[in-house]
């Protein structure tokens, strides 16, 4: 029944979505307005609605009701609960409802939260993202229905598939998808304001929270299936370019670019038209990557059973989505006024190049990304893109970005003091130097990249802490002064100030742990002793252990540096009994300089003794806390005054449109 | 004017990608087209399996047209495809050689071919895969069909069914017998 | 305490293995540093998105085991590379090789930055006659 029920109010939903994306609008061209007020109404209703699916099918998989198709197939009584749960949506019709639920979300908390939102604007939006709703929710409803029954119901599931049993995977769609789907949001601002035909101040600083929410998100989603890799594929790689990873990694460098133009459209009333086709891009990369793990045409290790009857949806829901929105763009964009202008150098100029950076990175990876593809259709053979050609295109362009992220916050708005701002940076641009020079004398002088890496890293950590304390007068006015400067700063240039370092640190990070990772094969009998990055690793044995639903084989190392450290890992081989899968769980120590991460393997016949690999990945620490730093900083620049107070009066003289404050 | 045109660039650009993602849908990006067509066999020599006598090389492939075939007891796939195997070899369509691929241990290919039977007029075994990475094999079972001067015409992925046989093996196979 | 150890410690400059097994190691270092180098760049046709360097199929060995008999042979790096090359085609290199059909790939991102380019140049020129104007806006206001 409960099924059935969510089945029902799934139904219900596809027709809210459909009422809540015509009335309203019509209401608007009418200027009705109760007509207009059906549809926060009815986007928290289309919410509620499926909330209550998600709900049905969570229970399905709580109880393990295998009368449900998608249960049997993604659920095994032997699972533990937490993995039950999260079963919902590692498989592609509960993924999907995860979608829908929060697509619709979104549209509810526009509904609750979109107080200062001029009435028009917000009935357009929530038009919109019920549009999309309508999509989605007869895509599920039509092709990947997770409510389908079978009679009789098997005694037991068949999804037990070890890899996804783990908290990090558990949790990383999610968190994805409040990413992906957050920047649905910043797509419908966009259309709805196309439809408005008007883009102002008020407008970007309306949309501004939910990109940064968006973005946020999708950081965490990214690196945390990053770090996911890292522990779980044995052997601490953590970014290998997959199509898939590609996909996600596509939207976040568009919402990257639309986060800092809106900064622009906000403050300086410019790039509007650039802050619009943003936000369609960034959304349109979202359903491409939705679309290439799900349609097959692309090979991934990470894609979910490929149907081509999905594919052809999905891509018709692309279509007519993102070509609505780009012909609507053509039709009303010519009109949008910009009115800011500026000094190519300038904080404006400097944003403008972060974002042209960011797109030629996004359009690089695209290309390689779907070059197989366009090979492959025009019988050109078949060619295969990997990690080598995406590294060497987008490493070069990030060294400029870095530099620029450092100087860019220095600049004024409109026109920068080229001298004045040189001055101060001439320091942090020494100490940089410096550190690079050390890096490559003392540490390796094999490659000139590692150390170039690690003096961006320096310069951007160091430009960003000299910006702050400028901006504080530092030394310049009375210590008093400046702490009480300090607590007044607006959060969103908090925000600013740990994103930019985070990024800083994970540079160091990634830098280090690309170039300097230290690797030891070998068979081991117990009581052998390895030395690995001047840690001492002794087997003391190898032991068989019972687990929830699995059997492993336990390594015992003891690790040993000087007098003082004195640590135990125990890496495992787990054999799964269904799905005869086995998983490496690699031990890993993190200190601050790195990780020591081992792995034991499989019994070698002739010594009797066992394969270990020891490795010791340096800095890889700083990525994941230099990561979390950025995501920290999107938090609080959440929390700046100016998203609850709403958007300010502008002054006169220039600007088409003048703006509603509340 | 310019103007105009630019911002109706991203529509155009997105029609484009379209097309490509709808041609792309029916195809498999996975299947390698063989790069030995039209050449000729490459070297490789592989001894015979437990109990038998004779092994496989490129030296056995002239004067007769014939199919190669990739096999395991391993693989799934290929235990589907046998009873038609068995069949070819009953009505005597087409030689066909074996190359026993990847076995654990050297007995597994003679017992899988004892108890389900052996279709194979001669057969190779390969337990380092020398001989399908001679053929540039991805995966089992796989088979090629070589004319009678050695030179590899078509390669087929997976189980022969009757369907494919008669699409697209059996045409190949009479064009070829009556050059 | 007794060494049982065949054992390699390599400091790598780029990715990271963990496939390959003690026994496939050769014994010669500067040898084995050159199969792996290889290894690198070859694509496994099984398990499409990794190197045969990392992936875990069995055919990924086969062709590492291969890869070391051939420079063991005094084959030369190209040498082997030709080889698979020869028998899977050019999608097993995991760096296009820079020839007709690669060649927008390659270029691709050089020509989407010179576009980006001469748009910003353009933009930045829209804008230096309005500049002007506030300039002289400026200037008349003062006097």
């Amino acid at each position: 029944m409960i099924i059935e029920s969510g089945h029902f109010v799934l139904i219900l939903s596809l027709l809210m979505a459909f009422l809540q994306s015509t009335v309203p609008m019509i209401g608007v061209h009418l200027r009705n307005n109760q007509l207009m007020a059906i549809a926060a109404p009815a986007a928290i209703i289309q919410f509620v609605l499926i909330l209550g699916s998600f709900l049905a099918l969570t229970y399905a998989y709580v109880v393990s009701d295998f009368s449900v198709i998608n249960v049997t197939s993604n659920s095994h009584t032997a699972k533990p609960l937490l993995y039950k749960v999260s079963g919902v949506w590692g498989n592609h019709e509960g993924s999907m409802l995860l979608w829908a639920l929060i697509l619709s979300g979104y549209g509810a908390a526009i509904a609750l939260f979109g107080g200062n939102l001029t009435p028009t604007l917000k009935v357009r939006v929530l038009g919109v993202q019920a549009m999309l709703g309508v999509g989605i929710l007869a895509f599920i409803l039509f092709t990947s229905n997770p409510f389908l029954r079978v009679f009789p119901a098997p005694e037991n599931g068949s999804g037990l598939n070890p890899l996804l049993q783990d908290p990090g995977l558990a949790f990383h769609p999610p968190l994805l998808y409040l990413g992906y789907v957050g920047l649905s949001l910043t797509f419908s601002f966009a259309v709805a304001a196309l439809i408005e035909g008007r883009v102002d101040a008020a407008w970007a600083r309306w949309v501004r929270p939910w990109t940064l929410a968006a973005w946020g998100f999708l950081t965490g989603g990214i690196v945390l299936g990053s770090w996911w890799a890292y522990y779980e594929l044995g052997w601490g790689g953590w970014w290998f370019w997959d199509p898939v990873e590609n996909a996600s990694f596509m939207p976040w460098l568009a919402a990257t670019a639309l986060l800092h133009s809106s900064i622009v459209s906000e403050k300086r009333d410019s790039l509007k038209s650039w802050t619009i086709f943003l936000a369609i891009v960034a959304f349109g990369l979202s359903l491409l990557g939705t679309f290439l793990v799900r349609s097959g045409v692309i090979t991934s290790v990470h894609a979910f059973a490929s149907d081509p009857t999905r594919g052809v949806f999905i891509l018709l829901l692309l279509v007519v989505t993102i070509g609505g929105a780009f012909l609507l763009f053509a039709w009303r964009g010519p009109s949008l006024k910009t009115d800011g202008i500026f000094h190519p150098v300038s904080r404006e100029g400097g944003l403008i190049l972060n974002n042209f950076i960011l797109t030629i990175a996004a359009a690089s990876i695209l290309l390689g990304t779907l070059y197989p593809l366009f090979v492959d259709v025009l019988e050109l053979g078949k060619v295969s893109v990997g990690a080598p050609y995406f590294e060497s295109v987008f490493v070069p362009m990030m060294i400029p970005m870095i530099v620029v992220m450092g100087i860019a916050p220095f600049l004024r708005w409109k026109r920068g003091d080229f001298n004045k701002t040189t001055n101060k940076l001439k320091v942090v641009g020494v100490i940089s130097l410096i550190g690079g020079c050390f890096v490559w004398l003392i540490v390796d002088r094999s490659s000139a990249l590692s150390s170039l890496g690690i003096a961006l890293s320096i310069w951007l950590f160091s430009a960003t802490f000299v910006e702050l304390t400028s901006r504080i007068k530092l030394f310049q006015v009375p210590l008093k002064d400046s702490m009480r400067s300090i607590i007044r700063q607006p959060r969103a240039s908090w925000g600013m100030t740990f994103a930019h370092m985070g990024l800083a640190i994970a540079v160091a990070g990634i830098t280090a742990s690309s170039t300097w990772k230290v690797e030891s094969i070998q068979v081991m009998k117990f009581g052998d002793q390895v030395k690995v990055a001047g840690y001492t690793y002794t087997l003391k044995e190898v032991r068989k252990v019972q687990g929830p639903n699995y059997i492993a084989t336990r390594g015992i190392f003891s690790v040993k540096k000087g007098d003082n450290f004195n640590v135990t890992l125990k890496p495992e081989k787990r054999e799964y009994q269904t799905r005869t899968m086995v998983t490496t769980e690699a031990a890993i120590y993190s200190t601050f300089f790195g990780d020591l991460y081992a792995v034991v393997g499989d019994r070698d016949e002739n010594s009797g003794g066992y394969i270990t690999r020891i490795y010791f990945n340096p800095l890889v620490p700083w990525m994941w806390a230099g990561a979390i730093l950025m995501v920290l900083g999107a938090a609080i620049s959440l929390t700046d005054r100016r998203h609850r107070v709403g958007a300010p009066a502008r002054s006169a003289n220039i600007g088409t449109s003048q703006v509603i404050a509340k | 004017m310019m103007k105009r045109l630019a911002y109706f660039l991203p529509l155009v650009l997105l029609a484009i990608l379209a097309a490509y993602f709808s041609a792309g849908l029916g195809r498999d990006p996975q299947t390698l087209d063989s790069v030995l067509i039209n050449k000729k066999v490459p070297e490789f020599s592989l001894p015979p399996i437990r109990g038998f006598n004779a092994g496989l090389s490129n030296n056995d492939f002239l004067n007769k047209v014939v199919l190669v075939n990739i096999f395991g007891s391993w693989c799934v796939s290929c235990r589907i495809e046998h009873p038609f195997l068995m069949e070819l070899k009953k009505k005597g369509v087409i030689p066909i050689y074996g190359i026993n691929w990847r076995e654990q241990n050297q007995d597994d290919g003679p017992r899988w071919l004892k108890k389900f039977g052996n279709p194979y007029s001669l057969i190779g075994d390969d337990p380092k895969s020398r001989g399908a990475i001679a053929f540039g094999v991805t995966g089992a079972p796989e088979t090629f069909l070589v004319d009678q001067r050695g030179i590899v015409r078509l390669k087929h992925m997976g189980p022969i069914t009757q369907q494919n046989w008669n699409d697209t093996l059996k045409p190949a196979i009479d064009k070829l017998r009556n050059r | 305490m007794k060494f049982l150890i065949l054992s390699i410690t390599l400091l790598l400059s780029s990715n990271f293995v963990h496939a390959v097994d003690p026994g496939e190691i050769l014994k010669d270092s500067s040898l084995e540093i050159r199969a792996r180098a290889i290894s690198k760049d070859l694509r496994c046709v099984v398990c499409q998105n990794q190197s045969i360097d990392d992936s875990d199929a069995e055919l990924a060995r086969d062709l590492r085991i291969l890869v070391r008999d051939r420079i063991l042979e005094g084959d030369s790096d190209q040498a082997v590379i030709d080889y698979v090359v020869s028998r899977y085609g050019d999608f097993v290199l995991l760096n296009p090789p820079v020839k007709g059909v690669t060649f927008v790939l390659w270029f691709g991102p050089i020509v989407i930055t010179l576009i980006g380019f001469i748009c910003l140049i353009l933009f930045f020129r829209r804008q230096k006659p309005l500049i002007q104007d506030l300039k002289k806006n400026n200037a008349e206001v003062k006097k």
